[in-house]
């Protein structure tokens, strides 16, 4: 039996908003624990929330950059459980009436353009974290982190595959990069996922009994938290059985999923709205401005890479999934026309440099200055391409421009037809059984020469130039 | 006369011309304190070293001329749910028994600001939930009128202090009556503001929605005076209503010619005590002679109020009240097996039975499959209740009702009753559920010398409507001027 996996994420995404949702405690990771709390956060009696409109805000610019609507009329709801975490006993959150609904991202997979429906983005506050002791029973509670923004995005069971999910991922965090939100930092935690995957025959409508898949902490683990479920599940079915619905945490150093809860011990949150908060509402023009106001996101950005500058869609796809990236490109293309073969340098040869440094591109000493005037000068001829990978890992060590480095290293290409006459006048003479092979037809042992040529000239040669004279010389 | 038996503005007006010290005042309360206390038991705790500080400090800012706020070296008693850095404030609970708060409530704020002397915190039914201030683990409060009797709740700890003269002015917090009852049975003016008027800020939650702080003092004068210091917005509270200050006590002394006051058919009947129905009756009769014109109106969803309030303030405490885990601060069972254990056990000894029984009903009502049936359903009958004052506020200026069925019960009396408890608070919960402001004073005395309340409800912000009708009829009656005899 064939089968299709239906796959929805839930993601959360911390706000870098300065202050906490409701109090003004600082935002930071990293700090001591318990040293950006206050009575609030704290859950201490009788204190009130007071909501963060910058909070507010970044939530409305997301849901509008994944083409949400934005409620005029949306509200807090208190989502009640215990946990040690937990300051009051609940969480604001927001149920019945999300501050974004019904939108969708696009993602790329394989060249093929794919929607994935967006159900709601809505604001609530983060929980604490418990630490626990490395011996011995005990356990703490980090509230640092209890009360920060959070923003969850709620997908449609559109995805169909662990690629597409990871696609998704993908294009989620570019747009809120671009938006400027959130670090979107997943080991710190200001990115969690949450998969819920069910499975169906092929061409069944309905959709079969799913399980939430949580504690996943890298996009590729999510992808592989995905397959592993999905096999399971195709066991779990061929073997006879029936999925349970239950919530299941990935074991990233197990490679496997296993149960946590099932349906009958989920909580009953007690939803109702929180009192202490007034509706949000907001007006239309408002929205508008912010709407105008957005920069321009990861995807129309692309497919203005493949028209400005007649890129291929994948080099486009990549370029422009991390606005960083796009913005270095962008400032190369600005001073070079050679648009092709900036992204073709930047894709291979910065992000292999950066990586084997284990920095970020953007910490790299080539500034988009340096490689478009590099660029430049492969196409006007004064280095050849060869050349050119030297200046660029000696740009990467040293930080010197391009032509500095030409000029240290004595490294401008030489198109002097009579220089290089005599290099080939040389080589020619000192290999006279190649030279016969080539005129007895033997087409590849000019290749030898060639190579020959480019040693004597440390390179330099220019190759076109080279292959011109080599065979005038041949006869 | 004892300094203890004035008034605020008497004793402002004495400070005033420098017959009298801050420090005198504070004397004379602790005295009253240290000798009828032990009969009323009005006070969670009280602490005299810090008053007379405090009265010093604001003698010594008069003697060098500085400026001085409105209620400079009067003396006021807190309910035990307004937090005060460093004090204890334990809502009259074991959970809180130890906790001492970390911040000022924006009232307490204010009224050190108006440097105003806090003397100690006031007994209350644990959490406020209660009519008669005998659910706290300080004991019950006496009613000074008779000590047999309850002094209502569940602010009775600030009813009766008042009462018993043992403070000046005091603050309680009332959520379906706790103010208002409270002053009825206790023969004293307890205002209850619109729900937004005073911050809630640092008040600890019975249920958001419904809790309103306010005045409990001697007479009307002087609960305008504390209004006029404790409200206003405050951008800590998001349900503040942004309203500039007022000085209710410049309005006071207006005319009531041409007021027009609603009498609700539906208050009339029924449970309601023939002395206290025949006091109010007596009491309307009287303002139409000051000049009001007296109007039938009807509140037809008012039998609905209490099954209402019973719902939707269950359900809001249910979650206020889920802080109180024994992991952050606040009491912590002393043995537990696990997470849940502790947890378990912590509330189980930390909240008494009523807590306990309210926290269940609004867990109940909350529960998935009971939403629908009780909470929202709750709240649309609470739509109902608020269209139904703004109809008859289309007609009236104010509404006057009793303030509660019947004076003063005996202690005990009702305590394992929980049901007819409820009712105590028939005629004041609407006004909570509306969010609109009520006044409770005193119209009269029953056969056996007990306090009988009046109720006068105002339009939402009518304050200064309903402290003008309240301030007319006191200065046209005598209960004023009549003190319980405690010696």
């Amino acid at each position: 039996m064939e089968f299709e996996p239906v796959i929805g994420l839930e993601v959360h995404v911390q706000l870098n908003t300065q202050s906490k949702l409701f109090c003004s405690c600082p935002t930071n990771f990293g700090a001591v624990p318990n040293t950006h709390v206050c009575p609030v956060c704290l859950g201490h009696p009788g204190v009130l929330p007071v909501l963060n409109k910058q909070a507010m805000e970044n939530a409305i610019k997301c849901g509008l950059a994944l083409n949400c609507s934005i409620s005029l009329f949306s509200k807090f709801d208190r989502k009640n459980y215990f946990y040690p975490d937990l300051p009051k006993g609940y969480q604001v959150s927001q149920f019945d009436k999300p501050l974004c609904h019904k939108g969708h991202v696009t993602i790329v997979d394989t060249g093929v353009e794919k929607i994935i429906g967006v159900t709601r983005v809505h604001l609530e506050e983060d929980a604490g974290k418990l630490v626990h002791a490395a011996h011995g029973a005990d356990s703490g509670v980090d509230f640092n982190r209890g009360g920060i923004p959070l923003l969850e995005i709620v997908s449609e069971p559109d995805i169909r595959t662990p690629d597409e999910a990871y696609l998704y991922l993908t294009a989620l965090k570019a747009i809120v990069e671009y938006l400027g939100i959130s670090d979107c930092n997943m080991e710190e935690g200001s990115l969690r996922c949450d998969a819920n995957v069910s499975i169906r025959p092929k061409g069944q409508k309905q959709f079969g009994t799913k399980t939430e898949i949580k504690n996943m902490n890298s996009f590729r683990g999510v992808q592989k938290a995905i397959s592993y479920e999905i096999e399971r599940q195709k066991d779990v079915i061929l073997s006879g059985e029936k999925i349970v619905q239950e919530t299941r945490l990935w074991n990233d150093d197990k490679g496997s999923t296993f149960s946590m809860r099932s349906k009958e011990d989920a909580h009953d949150y007690r939803y109702f709205p929180e009192p202490d908060l007034v509706p949000m509402v907001v007006e239309q023009k408002y929205i508008d401005t912010l709407r105008e106001n957005l920069p321009e996101l990861p995807f129309p950005r692309m497919h203005r890479f493949i028209e400005q500058y007649g890129l291929p869609e994948y080099d486009a796809d990549i370029l422009t999934g991390d606005k960083a990236f796009a913005d270095y490109y962008e400032q190369c293309a600005s001073v070079c026309s050679e648009y092709k073969m900036i992204s073709n340098w930047m894709l291979s040869d910065l992000i292999r440099e950066a990586g084997a440094r284990k920095i970020s591109f953007a910490d790299a000493p080539v500034t988009p200055k340096m490689l478009a005037e590099m660029i430049s000068l492969i196409s006007n001829g004064t280095i050849s391409g060869k050349i050119a990978k030297i200046v660029f890992i000696e740009m990467f060590d040293s930080g010197k421009t391009p032509s500095k480095i030409i000029e240290e290293k004595g490294l401008v290409q030489i198109s002097n037809p009579e220089e290089l006459q005599k290099v080939i006048s040389n080589v020619v003479a000192q290999h006279p059984a190649v030279v016969a092979e080539f005129k007895a037809g033997k087409e590849k042992s000019i290749g030898f020469l060639v190579g020959q040529i480019m040693k004597e000239t440390k390179g330099k040669a220019n190759p076109q130039l080279v292959n011109t004279l080599l065979r005038e010389a041949l006869g | 006369m004892n300094l203890f038996s004035k008034t605020a503005a008497e004793l402002l007006e004495l400070l005033k011309n420098r017959d009298i010290s801050a420090r005198e005042i504070v004397t004379s309360v602790f005295n009253r304190i240290e000798s009828v206390d032990s009969k009323v038991n009005a006070f969670a705790q009280t602490d005299k070293e810090s008053a007379l500080k405090q009265a010093d400090a604001i003698d010594k800012k008069r003697s060098a001329g500085e400026p001085l706020g409105m209620l400079a070296g009067i003396p006021v008693a807190l309910k035990d749910n307004l937090c005060r850095t460093g004090y204890r404030t334990s809502c009259g609970s074991k959970i809180l028994s130890s906790y001492k708060a970390v911040y000022n409530a924006t009232v307490v704020q204010k009224l050190i600001t108006a440097d105003a002397v806090f003397i100690g915190n006031a007994n209350m039914d644990e959490f406020a939930m209660g009519s008669s201030c005998e659910r706290s683990i300080y004991g019950a409060t006496h009613n000074p009128w008779n000590i047999s009797c309850a002094p209502g709740g569940s602010s009775g700890g600030s009813a009766a202090a008042v009462a018993a003269d043992e403070t000046i002015l005091a603050l309680g917090s009332d959520t379906g009556g706790s103010i208002r009852q409270p002053a009825s049975f206790c023969g004293i003016v307890g205002l209850k503001p619109t729900y937004g008027l005073v911050s809630r800020f640092g008040l600890i939650a019975y249920a958001s929605s419904l809790d309103q702080i306010g005045p409990l003092t001697k007479d009307v004068y002087d609960s305008a005076l504390l209004l006029e210091n404790i409200s206003g917005y405050d951008p800590s509270d998001s349900t503040s209503i942004k309203q500039n200050p007022f000085s209710y006590t410049s309005t006071l002394k207006e005319s009531i010619k041409g007021l027009r006051i609603g009498i609700p058919q539906e208050y009339f009947i029924g449970g309601l005590d023939s002395e206290v129905a025949s006091h109010i009756q007596s009491a309307i009769k009287l303002l139409a002679e000051c000049g009001a014109e007296i109007i039938d109106i009807s509140l037809p969803h008012t039998e609905y109020a209490v099954a209402t309030y019973y719902i939707i303030a269950t359900a809001e405490a249910s979650s206020n009240l889920a802080r109180f885990d024994g992991v952050r601060y606040g009491y912590r069972t002393e043995e537990s097996s696990d997470l849940h254990d502790m947890y378990f056990k912590t509330r189980s000894e930390g909240f008494g039975d009523e807590v306990k029984r309210r926290i269940l009903l609004g867990t109940y009502v909350l529960s998935s499959g009971y939403y629908d049936a009780y909470y929202k359903k709750a709240q649309q009958v609470r739509t109902l209740i608020c269209r139904d004052f703004e109809n008859a506020f289309q007609k009236v200026d104010c509404i006057i009702t009793p303030t509660a069925p019947s004076p003063a019960f005996k202690i005990s009396e009702k305590i394992d009753d929980p049901l007819t408890m409820y009712l105590s608070d028939i005629f004041t919960i609407s006004v909570n559920l509306a969010g609109l402001p009520g006044i409770s004073i005193p119209c009269g005395f029953s056969s056996s010398r007990l306090p009988i309340g009046m109720q006068i409800i105002g339009k939402p912000l009518g304050e200064q409507t309903i402290l003008r009708c309240a301030y007319t009829f006191e200065r046209n009656t005598p209960f004023r001027t009549m003190k319980p005899t405690l010696e």
